[in-house]
């Protein structure tokens, strides 16, 4: 079995700083707050997972991409649905090419010889835990929308979090030679365990405030005229305020945004609103309160 | 973490986390003190995040640890620089001018009045500190001691006397008028709870950190007491509801998820294993049945529980997305169905405003009734409650003495698949006065329920 400890771990240096951090996600079209910029820092100096809650649309799958943008790594991604299993996640042993390994062996061959042929590295299908551990490149694992998964996935996460090591009882353990940059995301439909919680960092993701929300909207479509923004960036402040099913994230400001420039809209009044409301209200329940509460046909 | 000064205060601002309901691990505190060597303390707000990063992992507990941080990692000590030059200038004034006076007080509401409209934060935060220093201050106890209160400076400052000079402000710069009235009062409601936060800050410099947060703290929002709730951490509890009734709908419906796969469907599976010579390597399972579970909720709203009842409703308007069979009920001493205010997909604020009015409806007499209650609920909803159904009851048990109609509720609970009752008052009052309790938890198993945490342990234990 080979060691599972390895002898001398490559460090990355991921950020140099909390200020190195904000600067370098700027960089990359990631615009950060201090908040992100420490926990983004800490996640790398400290190399332990982060964990980003928020609802959806905040940003938390995009700071894993930036991260990997700014630092120059490869993303893998595990995205997380009801039903993910270990084999999904972590490895399977391709067994219909066994199988048939199996059939077309010849007679005169022992078992204990196939078995040994049939459990290699050949017939091993890697997932992506098992394939950010195993990458001697740096590498940001994101396990995106966590929230999804059955509660058993989190033992299995929390096993692979704190070893970074996955034994595979055929082969032996495998460990990280290099600790990935590990980002879990979760829109918090349901609480996670306290153990994985106390396993990683925690950052909470919310709207941002009203001007980097312009920076965004700003940097992602720079078409835009800068009034214009301020006046979309005060509209969606004001339906977030609003007891909406789903209140408007960022990715709908820029979806806005884009199409008030196509429509070559200079001016957001309310019957400008009225009109482009549908791009960011995806009930018609929230439509009908929004144009309601906001009068926007009065 | 160099100088026994600093980890002292680690560890008391550990503790102090802890008393307040956080829960702070040792592998926690390990990391916090990693990170901190990390980040250097040079910078408080990075200090913040750090601590915040490696110990708090609940947004609902992150105002508690806020108001922490503040009294441990103090913004500054005293009145700050800010009040050494007015002490100052006071000196060399030719008037003898008290700290606390008319002129004053018309002078710091002028520049509260500007720093509202321009929403200097910087300005806001010295405003602050300067009204608690100069019409907060009260004689202390002893010679040279001095104590601050938050009340009396916003008494005699009164910024919500501003919100309209504000807001009149900010129509001017161009806002509309329902804006600049919503900014202004947010922005008047920021700079109460900064004088609130100050003083807090002041009294910890005198006293001790810990007495402070021993008493003037607010317990963290899932320790919070439901009856006595206020609006706004309601607004913040109902945030934290969602991912909770999603469990306890999952929890309810255990039996159907616990078998991942339905049964096999031989038939398929054999068809698709003609393609690989006869060996089933692919099996094929049917559907799983889709859960048939339905949810009665029988809800208290009398005024002793007003506040519970709205968040139970909130509650039962979140289970409402995961159950498509639920029907919910008020009482106070008849019952009343509410179920199609909870239309899928509906608007929360909505569906609260017309339960509210709808509430009435649920009082004939306005005196808590539960045994005409609950005789009514059998005889006009009776069919509700099924062998599919589980039964929710949320109520105190407080009967005015009437009777209890325990029959009615011991064959309600016999035909209901599972019944449970959660009662908001505190088990050490159950039987006193007029409570029931203990002859209704001998029929339905009752949980003392008074806050988030214990919904949340509820909802856990029902798992097994
Ligand atoms: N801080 C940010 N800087 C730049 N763009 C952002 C930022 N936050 C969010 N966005 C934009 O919002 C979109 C949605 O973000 P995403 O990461 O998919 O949300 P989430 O994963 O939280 O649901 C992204 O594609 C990106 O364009
Ligand atoms: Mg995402």
């Amino acid at each position: 079995m080979p060691d599972p400890t390895p002898t001398q771990a490559p460090t990355t240096t991921w950020f140099a700083s909390p200020d190195d951090a904000v600067a370098r996600l700027g960089e990359v079209g990631y615009l950060a707050d201090t908040a992100t910029g420490t926990v983004g820092f800490l996640a790398g100096a400290l190399e332990k997972p982060l964990l980003v809650e928020g609802p959806a649309g905040v940003g938390k799958t995009e700071l894993a991409k930036a991260v990997a943008r700014a630092a120059g790594a490869d993303l893998v991604r595990l995205q997380c649905y009801e039903g993910l299993d270990e084999a999904r996640a972590l490895y399977e042993w391709n067994y219909k090419k066994q199988l048939l390994r199996i059939q077309s062996s010849k007679d005169d061959q022992a078992w204990s010889e196939t078995h040994d042929d049939i459990f290699t590295e050949e017939f091993l299908l890697t997932r992506p835990l098992l394939t950010a551990i195993r990458r001697e490149e740096p590498t940001v694992l994101l396990i995106d929308e966590v929230d999804k998964t059955d509660v058993e996935v989190e033992g299995l996460l929390l096993e692979v979090l704190s070893d970074f090591a996955v034994t595979i009882p055929e082969l032996g353990t495998v460990a990280a030679t290099r600790r990935p940059f590990v980002v879990l995301t979760s829109n918090a439909s349901r609480e996670l365990s306290e153990a994985v919680k106390r396993r990683c960092l925690y950052l909470h993701l919310d709207y941002p405030d009203a001007e980097r929300e312009r920076e965004i909207v700003l940097s992602q479509v720079p078409e835009l005229e800068e009034k214009v923004a301020g006046q979309l960036v005060a509209a969606v402040g004001r339906l977030r305020e609003l007891e909406l099913k789903k209140a408007p994230s960022i990715a709908e400001s820029v979806d806005w945004a884009r199409t008030l420039v196509a429509l070559e809209i200079g001016d957001l009044d309310d019957a400008a609103i009225d009109r482009t409301l549908g791009v960011v209200l995806k009930h018609s329940s929230d439509t009908d309160r929004a144009v309601r509460e906001l009068r926007l046909r009065a | 973490m160099t100088g026994s000064g600093l980890l002292q205060r680690h560890l008391s601002f550990l503790e102090a986390l802890r008393g307040a309901g956080l829960p702070v691990s040792l592998a926690e505190d390990l990391d916090a003190v990693a990170a901190l060597g990390a980040v250097g303390w040079h910078d408080r707000e990075t200090v913040r995040e750090t601590y915040a990063a490696t110990l708090v992992k609940r947004l609902g507990h992150r105002p508690t640890f806020d108001t922490l941080f503040d009294l441990w990692f103090p913004r500054m000590i005293g009145g700050g620089v800010a009040e050494q030059g007015r002490a100052a200038a006071d000196e060399t004034s030719s008037e003898p001018t008290s700290r606390d006076n008319a002129a004053a007080l018309a002078d710091l509401r002028e520049r509260l009045s500007a720093a509202l409209t321009s929403g200097d934060e910087q300005a806001l935060a010295a405003l602050a500190a300067e009204a608690l220093g100069r019409f907060g201050a009260m004689p202390g106890r002893g010679p040279g001691l001095s104590s601050w209160s938050a009340y009396t400076a916003l008494q005699r400052v009164s910024p919500a006397d501003l919100v309209g000079r504000v807001a009149q402000g900010l129509v001017d710069g161009g806002l509309d008028g329902e804006a600049a009235e919503r900014r202004a009062g947010g922005r008047v409601g920021d700079f109460t709870r900064r004088v609130e936060d100050d003083a807090r800050r002041r009294i910890a410099e005198e006293k001790g950190a810990e007495h402070v947060a021993d008493v003037a703290v607010r317990p963290s929002l899932d320790r919070l007491d439901l009856t006595t709730a206020r609006r706004a951490d309601l607004d913040e509890l109902r945030r934290e509801i969602y991912p909770l009734a999603r469990r306890l709908a999952s929890r309810l419906t255990q039996e159907q998820h616990a078998r991942r796969r339905g049964p096999l469907d031989v038939r398929r599976t054999v068809r698709a294993s003609m393609s690989t010579g006869g060996v089933p390597l692919v099996t094929h399972h049917k559907p799983r049945r889709p859960h048939r579970t339905e949810l009665v909720v029988l809800c208290d709203v009398s005024g002793s529980v007003a506040s519970f009842a709205r968040f139970t409703l909130m509650l039962v308007f979140a289970l409402r997305e995961q159950f498509t069979n639920v029907r919910a009920f008020t009482f106070v001493d008849t019952v009343h169905e509410v179920t199609h205010h909870f239309t899928p997909g509906g608007d929360l604020a909505d569906t609260m405003t017309a339960l509210a009015a709808d509430t009435d409806k649920a009082a004939t007499w306005g005196r808590t009734h539960y045994g005409r209650a609950l005789s009514r609920f059998a005889s006009e909803h009776g069919d509700a409650v099924t062998s599919r159904s589980s039964l929710l009851v949320l109520g105190d048990a407080r009967s005015n003495h009437g009777d209890l109609a325990l029959d009615v509720v011991r064959d309600l609970a016999g035909t209901a698949r599972h019944a449970h009752w959660l009662n908001p008052e505190r088990r050490r009052h159950w039987d006193t006065g007029d409570s029931a309790a203990s002859a209704y938890g001998a029929i339905v198993p009752m949980v003392e329920c008074r806050n988030l945490a214990q919904l949340t342990e509820f909802v856990h234990d029902l798992a097994r």
